[in-house]
């Protein structure tokens, strides 16, 4: 194992950010795929897009378990992105710290709130 | 530090504290840099606006009276709230989510193809703008029932 003591110590301990920043691009490149995936569904449809075309396709158990990981990605992926917003714009510690806790919160409550609405169909 | 240097030598300017107000609006932005600046805006708006998505996501899909209660909202408009205005914030998301995910896609590109050169961030920047407004205008154009 690396040397991680004295004067090798790795003194960060984020990973300079990498992580986040592959999560970041994992999770985008997931919810473009959704969206195309989204829209076939609509463009490759006949006749006028009404509650039933657009309901039927989050009815089948595979599509509820795709929209459900691609929630998930969408509040990692916004959860970086404010989090840059903060860290880039807001210097104050208090006040970073506190739109920090409420973006987990907001991001928390909506995911909570879509998750409910897509079983509900 | 300075107390080395030459007294002759000029003091470096330095800026601090930008202020958004005066500040700003002479800032002269390269197109990527804008290009960069609006995935911010885009982002930090589409976080913002995230309960109005849930809504029409919760409203659209739970029943057809909801559904019908979904398209009222964007003619004859929710509780106070014209409908028109509805469609103006309907057409912000659009706008939002096009430039995001475009610029975003660009991202992905240049990360990809890592030998990237000021020549493409400019093209291609060009290229984001061009085509997440275009698309936004011709949609924007369908919201408003233009065709």
């Amino acid at each position: 194992m690396a040397v991680n003591y004295g004067s090798k110590r790795i003194v960060v301990g984020a990973h300079y950010g990498l992580r986040d920043w592959l999560a970041q691009r994992v999770t985008a490149a997931l919810m473009a795929v959704f969206t195309l995936i989204l829209l076939a569904h609509l463009i490759l449809s006949k006749g006028p897009i009404g509650y039933d075309l657009w309901a039927g396709i989050f009815t089948t158990q595979w599509m509820k378990a795709l929209t459900f990981v691609i929630i998930v990605a969408l509040l990692y992926h916004v959860w970086v992105g404010m989090r840059d917003i903060w860290m880039d714009y807001i210097k104050p510690v208090g006040t970073r710290l506190t739109l920090q806790v409420f973006s987990i919160i907001w991001l928390v409550g909506c995911a909570g709130w879509s998750i409910q609405v897509l079983w509900r169909v | 530090m300075s107390s080395t240097l030459p007294p002759s030598r000029p003091k470096r300017p330095e800026f601090r504290n930008i202020n958004a107000l005066t500040d700003l609006p002479s800032y002269r932005l390269p197109v990527a840099g804008i290009v960069s600046i609006l995935h911010r805006v885009s982002g930090a708006l589409m976080f913002l606006l995230m309960p109005f998505i849930i809504w029409m996501f919760d409203t659209s899909i739970s029943s057809e009276i909801s559904f019908a209660k979904f398209s009222s909202a964007f003619t004859v408009g929710l509780g106070f709230v014209p409908g028109w205005f509805m469609k103006l914030i309907a057409l912000a998301l659009i706008w939002a989510f096009l430039h995001h995910l475009i610029a975003g896609l660009r991202h992905l590109w240049m990360d990809m193809r890592h030998a990237v050169s000021k020549e493409f961030g400019k093209s291609s920047a060009i290229f984001t703008l061009t085509l997440s407004v275009g698309l936004t205008l011709v949609l924007g154009a369908k919201l408003f029932g233009l065709y």
